[in-house]
């Protein structure tokens, strides 16, 4: 980077001019086609922030229905086939098209700008990401509507799942929904990794890297090696169901527990992929509204990667139920209690900030609060069912389901709506209204306590998961409408953030471009953001810049007419390449339609791989054909 | 203050605790363990969790009273020692819980003498219950009840035919999973004498719900004298209606799929009817057992439970109540 | 808006590089992760159910040695265009990178008529039993991957013709060479799993 012959200070007439080029170098076509086309990660992350929460929505009243049929006991309302379509849908739901994707979405929005840069590694991979999600979670819904969605549960055992005991496409539309969702959390979890390996600002060494970048690098390299177990073992019960092989079957020298292994290889570290974003989001709000960095960096640092390895190596735990061998079972229990103490670690480090800090209880915070209580509390009810024997008796009740709605609304939905209070003004240049906020959060504390909390009690006292109904006398009656009390509480606390959404975007007040004080890259340009995200681009000289000094340090370059990004070395933050990204193309949207076909088709027959695919690699070389202004030197 | 309103006030929400089919009520040795590691659990869990509580109210409440020269005291090197500190009492809490794992696991592994085997095969949606016997013609085969002697250990093979299944019987032990191509084995050792409830507790489809087993602990004398009666072929039809219920039994599809030992039915499909009226329950936990209730079974047994394997078999309303007679008699 | 304080100018940094400098390296290092982990799994399913077979294969011969082989030694043999192409482009030769290119084309489709004769000698059906379903599905995943390599040097091709190559295009050379290594080294190790190792545990 050469540092001589460069005027200091930037005169208004330079600024105007760069800020017209870069716009039109930037820009989207105009309308929906732009709409269609575009590959500014901005657009897309909000598109697909507002997709999952309305599957979260959908989510939410599937359960709504199910907490209704067992709020007594024989109620009635509906039979085993439809329950057990709705609670398949909703743990699908909520795992497949909610709880991952919004993690990534929030990051396609955020790690850019708080990375210093202008687009994410990949546009176009980025774009058709969004449609290939959009389009396995309508198939999907699709599919429920015409009652054939999944009824098999949310990791679908064999036999169970196999055609002897599913006939009928359901079982396949549902592992098909996995490998939709799944190459949209892969092509992500890449853009990611890639960014923020390559992209970040000059200076931002990876010790001044920020917790929420060291999250979500942490998480993408889970998703890249946790995906592929369960594309595999969809792929693998997909061909056992259309094509006869013999994967799962016992009589041809199958075995009904390599599917468990299988899925839960990728199902354990799945929900350290949904928690761990959350971990960045904590982290980040945290130190804005204590006024000062986390606590111990480098623990919280480590404590993200040792969660990060230790999740791979738990998965046994679902299976303590199964016969394993016993002492096999023992180094679970080992694995699955000590991925507690990362955890207790940052848990101590975020008190510790706002203990000696000077905190500000705005509604992120509460938020936080929130998180901190609830997390807390189900990681605990982990390390008991970690214990092997304790496990037999709880495995497979409403104790866990009371544990993994503790971790995973407490340690992710808190955390995201967290997130989505503090940074709500940088997306759309409105606050939300903090009343409303307060509001919410305390409807939904309640509310989700009142729902869970007594869940644990119901499982100890014997009501097993994923019944439709139950008989009356067993003590089970009381507790069970409490609980459907509390999912209407939920309810209406999510109609009030959606309010407050509307409200504030409509008559919000306007947040400028730092509302909150805040030390990090993303709070030194507007709210919204322009396209092209920072005019002049950033480098950093500390792990706050914003809080380092009141100027921000800027370089020339990489301002024309070209769409130009600077690379920078992984670890120092070194520039290196100018790189050209690519502009807006319809091929991605192509891509992913053609490829729909192909996997809706493969649902049918095995031809339709083979057939579906030439459509997708005329549609992907398009989209990789350069045009003739994305020449290099 | 008068009693009975404020007993009713914490007896009812805890009305489960001490059920029939509870893991808080401990009525075996394994669950007696497994309780025993609870109460550790909880204990320890909810120390820390309280502490946890502690620290976060208090830096809420430091916060509040936060003034702009604070934020330059750090406190670094104070909050350095406490994590270090932390970090001591996470890993003893840890290990202690760990170590009392591994030590109550082996505990309920430890050989036992005398064991009665018991065999048990899982179905969609019921249990067929089997005491093997060396004497072929003494294996005892019945379903949906499993009766146990107390003070004994049993070990209870478990298979299945069909999908995965799981037998829990919360008051005696942790859960087992019925597997595909495995045998596993559940050990219970029961300590009071008194009936249970046991239950399917791994989704296995449209009737995962009604797959109840009624369990029975009894005295060594009661449960060989309830052996005893039920290697006893059946009750032979007394009345004129039993005879005819008999009659009409292996006329009609029944035979197909039932057995009733001492009379031509002889089929394992469906479950062994041979004692079928000394049962508490139809359909593995379905309904309680009542002329009425297995009037409208035998009448369309899909509106009890929804899916059932078991096809309504078309018959007159007089059929149907020579066949109730025959059926209710079979003790 | 906050004050900016010019510190350097980046006009004149190149707009492309090789290796882990340019991006799309790391998009070609991900997709090797993801494949390569997949690859992991499968193989660490067919060791699963080795133990609870009869014998390996339980109900046939091993597959039959010469198209495997065949196989392998045109694709170890592959190497030295996809070598050479790759040093073509980090070299900016672009008449060594457009003869690389189409000889890799042409081994390309060559290996695909090999691996269809491969298919009809594995000896056993994929239906039959566990030991057919796990070795048709390593074949077949290993096959998608030499297809859309081969598919993606086609189209390197073609533009390595249509027009003057730039800097990207040479680094894309570069990478899709790298890519072939791991088809290559995934290969080799499926080569030995399903050709040899029957054959050590004495079925031969």
């Amino acid at each position: 980077m050469s540092s001589d012959h460069y005027a200091p200070t930037i005169q208004p007439a330079e600024l105007a001019d760069v800020e017209a080029r870069l716009a039109r170098t930037w820009a989207d076509p105009p309308g929906f086609l732009g709409w269609l086309m575009t590959v500014d990660h901005k657009r897309i992350g909000r598109r697909y922030i507002v997709t999952a929460m309305v599957f979260f929505v959908l989510g939410g009243l599937l359960a709504l229905a199910m907490r209704t049929q067992l709020a007594r006991p024989e109620s009635g309302l509906m039979g085993p086939d439809r329950y057990n379509q709705l609670f398949s849908m909703h743990g699908s739901t909520m795992m497949f098209l909610f709880a991952v994707p919004v993690m990534e979405a929030v990051a396609v929005y955020i790690v850019p700008l708080m990375a210093g840069t202008r687009n994410i590694s990949f546009p176009r991979l980025n774009a058709f990401s969004y449609w290939i999600y959009l389009c396995g979670g309508v198939t999907i819904f699709v599919a429920f509507l015409l009652d054939i969605g999944p009824e098999a549960g949310w990791f679908a055992y064999v036999p169970l799942s196999s055609s002897a005991y599913s006939p009928g496409k359901r079982t396949d539309f549902w592992a098909q929904l996995i490998t939709f969702t799944e190459v949209a959390a892969l092509a992500v979890a890449v853009e990611l990794v890639a960014t923020i390996l390559k992209q970040r600002a000059p200076g931002m060494t990876l010790g001044r890297m920020p917790l929420f970048l060291w999250a979500m690098l942490v998480t993408s390299f889970m998703v890249i090696f946790a995906m592929p177990a369960v594309m595999l073992a969809s792929s693998f019960l997909i061909s056992d169901r259309l094509v006869g092989t013999q994967f799962f079957n016992v009589a041809e020298g199958g075995d009904a527990l390599l599917w468990q292994h299988l899925f839960w290889f990728f199902g354990h570290p799945e929900v350290y992929i949904i928690f761990i974003p959350a971990l960045g989001m904590i982290s980040t709000i945290v130190a804005t509204f204590s006024r000062r960095p986390v606590f111990a960096y480098p623990y919280m640092v480590l404590a993200l990667i040792a969660t990060g390895f230790l999740a791979f190596g738990l998965w046994v735990h679902h299976m303590f139920a199964t016969g394993l061998p016993h002492l096999g079972n023992s180094f679970y229990t080992a694995a699955s209690i000590t991925i507690a103490l990362p955890s207790a670690v940052q848990i101590f480090a975020w008190i510790a900030t706002i203990w000696s800090g000077r905190p500000r209880f705005a509604t992120p915070l509460l938020f936080v609060i929130g998180f901190l209580a609830i997390f807390v509390l189900g990681g605990l009810t982990g390390v008991m069912v970690a214990s092997v024997p304790l496990d037999l008796q709880l495995h497979d009740t409403y104790f866990v389901v009371a544990h993994f709605h503790y971790v995973l609304i407490g340690g992710a939905v808190f955390p995201l709506f967290g997130a989505f209070y503090y940074w709500f003004p940088k997306i759309t240049g409105r606050l939300l209204d903090e009343t409303l906020g307060k509001w919410n959060f305390w409807l939904f504390f309640v509310g989700f306590n009142v729902t869970f909390f007594p869940m644990h009690y119901l499982g100890l006292i014997g009501m097993p998961r994923r019944v439709y109904t139950y008989p009356p006398g067993l003590g089970w009656d009381l507790w069970n409408l409490v609980a459907t009390i509390g999912a209407y509480l939920i309810a209406i606390s999510a109609l009030l953030f959606v309010f407050n959404v509307i409200r504030s975007l409509r008559s919000g007040a306007r947040a400028g471009d730092d509302p909150w004080q805040a030390p990090d890259l993303e709070w030194a340009t507007s709210s919204p953001p322009p396209p092209h995200n920072f005019t002049y681009l950033p480098i950093v000289q500390s792990a706050e810049p914003l809080w380092h000094s009141d100027e921000i340090p800027v370089v020339r370059g990489a301002t024309g007419d070209k769409r130009e990004v600077l690379l920078t070395s992984a670890v120092e933050a070194a520039p290196g390449i100018r790189w050209q990204m690519p502009e807006p193309s319809l091929w991605p949207l192509v891509s992913a339609l053609a490829l729909t076909v192909l996997f809706i088709w493969s649902v049918f027959s095995p031809w339709g791989v083979v057939w579906g695919a030439i459509p997708v690699a005329i549609a992907l070389t398009f989209w990789f054909w350069p045009s003739k202004s994305e020449q290099s030197e | 203050m008068r009693p009975a309103p404020w007993i009713a006030v914490v007896a009812l929400p805890l009305a489960g605790c001490a059920g029939v089919q509870s893991a808080l009520d401990p009525a075996g040795d394994e669950a007696a363990t497994i309780g025993d590691i609870w109460h550790l659990m909880l204990g320890v869990c909810g120390f820390m969790f309280a502490l946890t509580m502690l620290f976060l109210a208090w830096a809420i409440v430091r916060g509040r009273r936060a003034r702009e020269a604070d934020a330059e005291a750090r406190h670094e090197p104070a909050l350095s020692l406490a994590l270090h500190g932390w970090i001591a009492l996470v890993v003893a809490g840890l290990a202690v819980l760990a170590i009392a794992s591994f030590l109550v696991d082996r505990r309920l592994l430890a050989p036992a003498t005398d064991v009665l085997r018991v065999r048990v095969t899982g179905m969609q949606w019921w249990w067929r219950v089997e005491y093997p016997s060396d004497d072929p013609g003494r294996t005892l085969v019945t379903a949906n009840e499993l009766h146990l002697p107390v003070d004994r250990t049993s070990e209870i093979e478990l298979r299945t035919e069909d999908v995965i299944h799981s037998l829990w019987i919360p008051n005696l032990a942790g859960k087992l999973d019925l597997v595909p191509g495995r045998v596993n084995t559940l050990r219970v050792t029961p300590r009071r004498i008194g009936g249970f409830r046991g239950q399917c507790a791994e989704f296995c489809g449209l009737d995962h719900a009604w797959m109840a087993l009624d369990v029975r602990v009894e005295s060594a004398d009661a449960f060989e004298a309830w052996r005893q009666r039920h290697l006893a072929p059946a009750k032979p039809p007394l009345s004129a209606g039993e005879r005819e219920g008999a009659q009409l039994f292996v006329q009609k599809p029944c035979v197909m799929c039932h057995a009733i030992r001492g009379s031509d039915a002889a089929a394992s499909t469906g479950p062994d009817l041979t004692h079928f009226a000394s049962r508490a329950t139809l359909g593995a936990g379905a309904r309680p057992l009542t002329r009425e209730a297995l009037a409208m079974w035998l009448a369309d047994p899909n509106r009890i439970k929804p899916g059932v394997h078991m096809p309504a078999v078309p018959m007159t309303a007089a059929e149907r109540d020579r066949l109730v007679d025959y059926l209710m008699s079979l003790e | 808006m906050r004050a900016l304080r010019v510190v350097g100018d980046v006009s004149h940094l190149p707009d492309y590089g090789f290796g882990p400098a340019a991006l799309g390296w790391w998009g070609t290092l991900g997709f090797i992760l993801i494949e390569g982990m997949a690859f992991v799994l499968g193989i660490g399913a067919l060791f699963y159910l080795l133990p609870l077979q009869p014998a390996w294969p339980p109900a046939s011969r091993p597959p039959d040695l010469l198209w495997g082989t065949l196989f392998t030694v045109v694709v170890v043999l592959s190497e030295i265009p996809n070598v050479l192409a790759g040093r073509a482009a980090k070299a900016r030769d672009a008449r060594g990178v457009r003869i690389g290119l189409l000889v890799a084309v042409f081994v390309g489709f060559l290996l695909a008529v090999i691996r269809g004769f491969e298919f009809g000698a594995l000896n056993e059906r994929w239906d039959h039993n566990a030991y057919g379903s796990i070795i048709w599905a390593l074949m077949l995943m290993h096959t998608v991957h030499v297809a859309t390599d081969v598919y993606d040097t086609c189209v390197l091709a073609a533009l390595a013709f249509a027009r003057p190559l730039d800097g990207r295009r040479f680094s894309d050379v570069e990478d899709n060479a790298a890519y072939w290594h791991f088809v290559l080294v995934t290969w080799l190790v499926l080569y030995a799993l399903i050709y040899w190792l029957p054959r050590m545990l004495g079925h031969g």
